[in-house]
């Protein structure tokens, strides 16, 4: 209990004092166009009120849902198979080895040619930046399979398909997991980048345009804020899955 | 009368043979000719009977694993063959189940489902049943929700032995499957062991480095020298069950193993070179072998 009282009030602690901070900063400074922690709340509530904010939120996550959740369903099969068979690991490593380094950032003018201004562009960055992470991670986490396991199942007569999902799958699962938090983290925050690509919704968007019509940093720190604690809430919602009983045998902690 | 013409009759073969090991010879070839190739087994013959308890000893990395995993259908031999029931073993089977002793209990499924896992009955109810029974006789009841990561090292053990049993095999192989456990477990889990082959009357092949596990669990004990090993001598342990190691049988057949394998039994090595050292060079190549192993 006490444990649990200090994990909460030890960051409380720290984030009051990081907002005194910077609201004395901003004071000491003098700006008048860095915005101090009551403006940011002030302009949150005026974007809450024109009815953008919410709207904003559900288009990002809208972008990175989609593209993160095509990214899973292509990186796992892939991976898997990667890890399973030689060859193909062989094959693609390489190419996934000289594609994975190539930030995401890299490929918006691709993006921009191939998709035009539309969802679809961003989609395709926050893709692209999960399927690495992903991949890689499902392919480690089959090559690392303890072989006890493998030869326990094809002694009760289990192979083919049947291994893949009651055996390969299930013991490389941890491992995958591990991975999908990474890449869920930097879906989240490719988005910001993905939606300066001239799109007219999102909490990148936002940002962009808070600070081209008007210089309203107060709006585009606002912006950041939400930014930070939707990652902090996505993150809670993976490391939940991560106490699973069918997967916490494979994580420390 | 047709009956005693029948083609199949047991003749071809020596009574009641379950396992027949026949002229086996095993060399590991160096993949890449960089280092030499390991000659392990030589010359290998031996007969298990139907139901029968046999040990196999001889000192780390003599092979005795090895010979395990060619019985189990999972190395090939280099030549001659296994037979179980005349058939010559080329694969994994599951009549023929293996236990480990690094635990192959899979850590996704709980005590029941691992259990399960090898269960042939076709109805849930005939499933249930089989599952409960054999989680009773290893003594986990009350465990059956509970995942391998939070049971001791010998209750894992349990899981493993319960979960061969329940798939209804005929013979088990077990490979040091009490290796990684402290001396009290191990002492237990012997004794375990006897009473539910007992009842259960499989044929085992047990591999252990412990001469006195051997003597107490085995029907007979095969010795096996260093490598490349033959078998040096094969041991009946006719002592009733359950078998105290004070029994002067039982001392007098553990000191005739230690002087097979070539030691007293105060360890010293009764030979010109020291077993003692053989070891620990063997205990290095071993490792080796199993980052290999792993493909
Ligand atoms: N997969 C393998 N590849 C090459 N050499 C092996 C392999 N497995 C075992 N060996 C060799 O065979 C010897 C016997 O191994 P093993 O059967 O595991 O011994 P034991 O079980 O008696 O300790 C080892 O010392 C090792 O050098
Ligand atoms: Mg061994």
């Amino acid at each position: 209990m006490r444990a649990r009282l200090e994990s909460l009030l030890l960051p409380l602690a720290v984030a009051f004092g990081f907002v005194a901070c910077w609201h004395f900063a901003v004071k000491w400074t003098g700006s008048d166009i860095f915005p101090t922690p009551r403006q940011v709340l002030t302009g949150t509530w005026e974007l809450v009120e024109k009815g953008v904010l919410f709207k904003y939120i559900v288009a990002s996550l809208f972008r990175v849902a989609t593209g993160y959740l095509l990214a899973v369903f292509v990186g796992i099969p892939l991976g898997l198979l990667m890890g399973w068979f030689t060859r193909f690991r062989m094959a693609l490593n390489p190419a996934i080895q000289v594609l994975r380094p190539i930030s995401p950032i890299a490929w918006i003018p691709v993006a921009i040619l191939w998709f035009g201004v539309s969802d679809v562009a961003p989609i395709f960055l926050i893709f692209l930046a999960s399927l690495f992470p992903i991949t890689v991670a499902a392919m480690a986490a089959v090559q690392n399979i303890q072989l006890v396991y493998i030869r326990a199942a094809r002694n009760f007569g289990i192979g083919g398909l049947e291994l893949f999902k009651k055996v390969v799958l299930p013991a490389a699962l941890p491992q995958i997991l591990t991975g999908l938090r990474l890449a869920l983290g930097v879906a989240w925050l490719v988005v910001v980048a993905a939606e300066m690509i001239a799109v007219n919704s999102g909490l990148g968007y936002l940002i962009i345009d808070a600070r081209n019509a008007g210089k309203r940093y107060d709006l585009v720190v606002a912006g950041m804020a939400m930014i930070g604690l939707i990652g902090l809430g996505l993150d809670f919602l993976v490391r939940r899955m991560e106490t699973l009983d069918e997967v916490r045998w494979g994580l420390s902690r | 009368m047709i009956m005693q013409m029948n083609p199949h009759s047991t003749e071809t073969r020596s009574p009641r043979a379950k396992i027949a090991v026949r002229d086996l010879w095993m060399t590991f070839k160096s993949p890449d000719k960089t280092k030499p190739d390991v000659h392990v087994l030589e010359d290998i013959n031996l007969e298990i009977l139907d139901g029968e308890f046999v040990c196999i000893v001889g000192p780390s990395g003599c092979g005795k694993s090895t010979l395990l995993n060619i019985a189990g259908g999972f190395f090939q031999a280099t030549s001659g063959a296994v037979r179980i029931e005349d058939k010559v073993v080329t694969a994994p089977d599951s009549r023929h189940i293996f236990i480990f002793q690094e635990n192959g209990v899979f850590p996704w499924l709980n005590v029941e489902d691992n259990v399960g896992f090898g269960v042939k009955r076709s109805t849930m109810a005939e499933r249930k049943k089989v599952v409960e029974h054999y989680v009773e006789m290893v003594g986990l009841t009350g465990f059956g929700k509970t995942y391998p990561r939070e049971l001791s090292g010998g209750m894992r053990q349990r899981v493993e032995i319960a979960r061969a049993l329940a798939a209804e095999p005929d013979v088990l192989f077990m490979d040091e499957p009490f290796g990684a456990l402290d001396y009290l477990t191990r002492l237990r889990l012997r004794a375990e062991v006897t009473q539910i082959w007992q009842r259960e009357r499989k044929t085992v092949m047990f591999v252990t480095h412990d001469v006195d596990e051997a003597v107490q669990l085995a029907d007979r004990v095969v010795v096996m020298g260093k490598r490349p090993s033959r078998i040096r001598d094969i041991v009946a342990v006719e002592v009733p069950r359950p078998r105290d190691l004070d029994d002067p049988e039982c001392r007098r057949l553990r000191d005739h193993i230690f002087g097979v394998m070539g030691l007293d039994h105060s360890g010293r090595a009764t030979e010109i070179r020291g077993v003692g050292a053989a070891e620990e060079e063997d205990e290095t190549e071993g490792k080796v072998v199993n980052l290999a192993d792993r493909r």
